[in-house]
């Protein structure tokens, strides 16, 4: 069991942390765009909110396969495949997770108004410099909103990496997987410890959520 | 305190439309400024006067040409950023930057223009800066408890620290309740005193005009029109005129 909550929570942490840096130039640009087809490049990254995860699983899986023109390039180092492996684990959860990284992030650099970056040009800092000394400390809740939906959806997952992953113990076997199987074979005592400890965790993070969302409230004037 | 340079004229004129369709707003503006001195830019809402400014910051890009102190900020070929204009600019809202303190405000723009300073004489102190402003008490403090005065002030202070050869002032004083206004306008004048660098103050108070202007520019419909400062009232309405007479007069100008 303890092997399953530490491949969940690496996979979770990780997510978390590359989906940050990825999801932080995309955010940026979205806010700071005012062309109307913006919104079909945000309507893309918003996608994996409704598609059913099957779905997505479904092309995820495709995209990782060895004979997809993705992985081919790839053959050459000696990757044939990311299909059923933690690799290909990430990958699917970073894009099953992306709009809930981009979404308050570009939201947070929205709220903000383009004022304090053209304080920051006047103040001499240069367009790189005003970004991570103005834009990034500004959003920062933000940013804390985003790693905190990212890693509980991550922890929520369950179509995408059942169908990508395999449910491989110690390597791609996540904590709601491992639940469905213990119901599937009637363990419900070991289900239940398992289950309890992700709503306790799911809670938290929602009482996290809604207290930032309290203090942003409370620091505008 | 003294200024970064001596001789610095500006010149300067912008030509350009915004919003291609009814309702679109144009500027075609060109102006100078003396050498030292709080010139005011006047004129009715909506008459161009912070886009101007914008465009001098380089905040706006417009066609035209801009020099500060025989440096040439923009011309036909060259467009010189925002970041590297030696420029400083209080907005009509006082804009500190809520993630910093009182003192890490002032020190942002100080830091950087220290590092990219050429050889420059004199500079702007921080402690004659703290002084003249009235700073002390709230360096420590963080942004979001200062009055609005209080905030202007540091606006201010930034603004001065971050070395220009150019201070650019977009109705400082309009955010502010009439206590507020009586608190800042002291300081504002020993500003006007010790300043050794061309200064641009937008504002449509007669009364601030009066106080703190030695020369006045008066805008309408996106132009420099000739008013106080230029050779003629001619194109200028009668209550403009009288605003002008009105403000010449308190400033001691003969008629």
């Amino acid at each position: 069991m303890g092997e399953v909550i530490w491949t969940t929570l690496r996979l979770a942490g990780l997510t978390t942390a590359l989906l940050l840096v990825l999801a932080t130039p995309l955010a940026w640009w979205l806010a700071r765009r005012r062309a109307w087809w913006k919104e079909i490049v945000a309507a893309v990254t918003t996608l994996p909110i409704i598609l059913p995860p099957s779905v997505l699983g479904f092309y995820l899986l495709i995209a990782i396969a060895p004979q997809s023109p993705l992985m081919t390039p790839l053959h050459a180092f000696g990757i044939r495949t990311l299909a059923f492996t933690f690799q290909g684990l990430v990958i699917g959860s970073m894009v099953y997770s992306l709009p809930f990284a981009v979404q308050p992030i570009r939201g947070a650099f929205e709220a903000m108004g383009p004022r304090p970056m053209e304080v920051a040009a006047t103040l001499r800092a240069s367009p790189i410099d005003a970004f991570f000394t103005v834009a990034l400390p500004l959003a920062r809740r933000g940013f804390l909103t985003a790693a905190i939906l990212v890693f509980a959806h991550t922890i929520g997952e369950f179509g995408v990496v059942l169908m990508i992953g395999g449910a491989i113990p110690g390597k791609t076997e996540v904590i709601s997987v491992r639940i469905y199987q213990l119901v599937e074979s009637l363990q419900y005592g070991e289900a239940h410890r398992l289950a309890a400890g992700v709503v306790a965790f799911s809670f938290a993070a929602l009482l996290a959520l809604l207290l930032i969302g309290r203090r942003t409230d409370e620091a505008v004037r | 305190m003294s200024g970064a340079t001596d001789g610095a004229a500006v010149e300067g004129r912008f030509a350009g439309r915004f919003g291609r369709r009814v309702g679109g707003f144009a500027i075609d503006a060109a102006f100078a400024l003396a050498p030292t001195g709080i010139t005011a830019l006047s004129g009715p809402s909506g008459s161009g006067k912070t886009t101007l400014l914008r465009c001098i910051a380089g905040l706006t890009r417009v066609p035209g040409g801009l020099r500060v102190g025989g440096e040439v900020w923009q011309d036909g070929r060259r467009f010189v950023p925002p970041h590297r204009r030696p420029v400083g600019v209080v907005f009509q809202e006082p804009s500190l930057l809520s993630h910093l303190s009182v003192r890490g405000n002032l020190d942002y723009g100080a830091k950087r223009a220290g590092q990219t300073r050429v050889g420059s004489k004199a500079e702007i102190g921080f402690d004659d800066t703290v002084d003249l402003l009235g700073l002390a008490p709230l360096l420590g403090r963080g942004v979001a408890n200062l009055s609005g005065g209080e905030r202007q002030r540091v606006a201010l202070g930034r603004a001065l620290l971050s070395q220009p050869r150019l201070l650019l002032m977009d109705e400082p004083l309009s955010s502010l309740d009439a206590g507020a206004k009586a608190e800042i306008l002291p300081y504002l004048e020993r500003l006007h005193r010790s300043l050794a660098i061309p200064a641009l103050y937008i504002s449509h108070d007669a009364g601030e005009i009066a106080r703190l202007a030695d020369h006045v520019l008066y805008m309408r419909d996106g132009r420099i029109v000739p008013g106080e400062a230029g050779p003629t009232l001619e194109g200028v309405d009668a209550a403009a005129r009288d605003r002008l007479a009105l403000a010449a007069l308190r400033a001691g100008l003969a008629p």
